[in-house]
């Protein structure tokens, strides 16, 4: 409340003449500094939205095979984003990712073209997923199919 | 030395007051005496609202308001969300010590008589506030969708329908139907987020105007002192000297607000299901307690009238008289004021035994 009794001694030094003045304005401000970044880091972090679960190994039931004819194809749920298992015309299952790799569309499979196609910005890519033609620039990350019994597999390649 | 700062300050100071407010703040002054600590209680209560503000704000980014996704999204703050818990315990801590310091600077403007002539309005705009203060606490209190926010909310809802002829359209007003659903969770979800924070922003701004307007009381024994004495009046400046020892007394509270969130993490319950008993033992937020659990010791019929009638009649002129309190205080023809101290007394008591009372009780 009432004044300090040595602020007419202090008044006649500059700040910077005081070193234990000095020494407590450091202390004293790095500790809040410390303080106050200790509160908005927390905040920061909350900011940043968690990662949902990843699917990891597991398999993802993309279809039954009564559902499959030759060249067609299927757009499924694979995790958090749709994939895309297409059966060509030889009968064999091809499996990949249907985030088109240039700005995110959904693909399809085009029958007439016998390659999956963008509608977004007309990419290409043919049916073991690699670009062929128009923007996009990295193929389309295939999976690995696995059929049991009526129903067909679909499964991150797991690393060699 | 005009340098390019100098320059945009000369800028903006042709186009903004920034000066003539530096003007003031240097010249306002804040008086200081014995019960000078008890002013504190009011900044106090402002800063946790800006801490409700902040983190309310925070929980919107992910809180999903819905029966069906309403107890999963503050599940997935709580066990997902990078200090998700740390920002919810500190809104639901923050909210309870905000109630609680409304209270006490109420009672301590009331105690300290703060609220005379010319700062009536300053006192009923502070006592629409803590209202509001008790509205969103009830509000917020559904929004987890937990078993007790559930039955709270329907209790809570039930009391005022018991009131005869507007009853009835109020609680379907809250309610946005005939039981407690989805529709009621968005409706106070709505008043929460969007009419409460408009009313509140108006009302606080009110608030501080008037404090600004009027400068702060002194207790009417100090001021008779200081008149008699001149020499004795002391005074601090409200920049920086008040400001400062008010952050001060700020950055601790939200050190505290950190590790009592930290050490005691609030709780989310079991997911609300409308068609489970309600659980033994269910109780409201402790400042509504005091009512809880008045109408729970009201016999049904007090002289041949409804004992839940009476209760609520009650709690109703209590509230109006809270709200005019500085309209009944007068020295002439009665000595009221000793009256309302006395008053004031018997109810702060009538709160702590019942809420005591409502918390030991099973």
């Amino acid at each position: 409340m009432s004044s300090a009794p040595d602020t007419s001694a202090a008044a006649k030094l500059a700040p910077a003449d005081l070193p234990r003045r000095r020494f407590v304005n450091i202390l004293l401000g790095t500790g809040l500094l410390a303080s106050a970044a200790s509160f908005l880091y927390p905040v920061l972090r909350y900011l940043v939205p968690p990662k949902l679960p990843d699917l990891g190994g597991d398999a993802v039931l993309a279809a039954r095979l009564s559902e499959m004819k030759p060249n067609t194809a299927k757009t499924f749920r694979f995790g958090t984003r749709p994939g895309l298992l297409v059966e060509t015309s030889a009968g064999e299952y091809r499996a990949m990712s249907a985030t088109c790799t240039h700005l995110g569309c959904t693909v399809q499979y085009r029958p007439d073209l016998r390659e999956i196609w963008c509608a977004c910005h007309n990419g290409m890519y043919d049916l073991n997923g690699r670009n062929i033609s128009g923007p996009p620039p990295r193929p389309l990350e295939a999976f690995e199919v696995q059929v049991r019994g009526d129903e067909i597999f679909v499964r991150r390649k797991q690393e060699a | 030395m005009a340098g390019p700062v100098a320059s945009v300050r000369a800028w903006f100071d042709e186009r903004f007051p920034l000066d003539d407010l530096k003007a003031l703040a240097q010249k306002k002054k804040v008086p200081v005496h014995r019960y000078s600590y008890w002013y504190f209680l009011g900044g106090m209560t402002l800063f946790l609202f800006g801490v409700q503000v902040l983190t309310g704000a925070l929980l919107l980014l992910y809180y999903r308001p819905g029966a069906d996704e309403a107890f999963e999204s503050v599940q997935f703050i709580m066990t997902q969300v990078q200090f998700g818990w740390l920002i919810r315990s500190v809104h639901s801590w923050s909210a309870n010590l905000l109630v609680f310091m409304a209270f006490a600077h109420l009672f301590s403007v009331l105690f300290l008589r703060s609220y005379r002539k010319p700062r009536e309005l300053t006192w009923v705009s502070g006592v629409l506030l803590l209202f509001l203060m008790l509205g969103f606490g009830f509000s917020g209190y559904l929004l987890p969708w937990n078993t007790l926010s559930y039955f709270a909310t329907k209790v809570g809802t039930e009391i005022p329908a018991q009131i005869p002829i507007i009853g009835r359209p109020v609680l379907l007003f809250l309610r946005g139907g005939e039981d407690i659903t989805g529709s009621t969770l968005t409706r106070l979800y709505g008043f929460h987020i969007a009419i409460l924070p408009a009313l509140a922003t108006v009302l606080i701004g009110v608030h501080l105007a008037l404090i600004q307007w009027f400068g702060m009381s002194v207790p009417p024994g100090v001021e008779a002192k200081w008149q008699a004495i001149p020499e004795d009046r002391k005074e601090i400046r409200f920049f920086p000297n008040f400001v400062l020892r008010e952050l001060m007394a700020w950055y601790v509270a939200l050190g505290l607000l950190g590790a009592l969130a930290a050490l005691f993490p609030w709780g989310l319950g079991v997911k609300a299901d409308p068609f489970a008993s309600a659980p033994a033992g269910i109780k409201p937020e402790w400042y509504f307690l005091f009512m809880f659990q008045t109408l729970k010791v009201i016999p049904a019929k007090v002289l041949g009238m409804d004992g839940e009638m009476l209760g609520i009649l009650a709690f109703g002129v209590v509230g109006a008289v809270a709200l005019l309190l500085p309209f009944l205080d007068r020295e002439k023809p009665f000595k009221t004021r000793r009256w309302i101290t006395g008053l004031a007394c018997v109810f702060l008591g009538y709160m702590a035994v019942m809420t005591v009372d409502g918390w030991v009780a099973k």
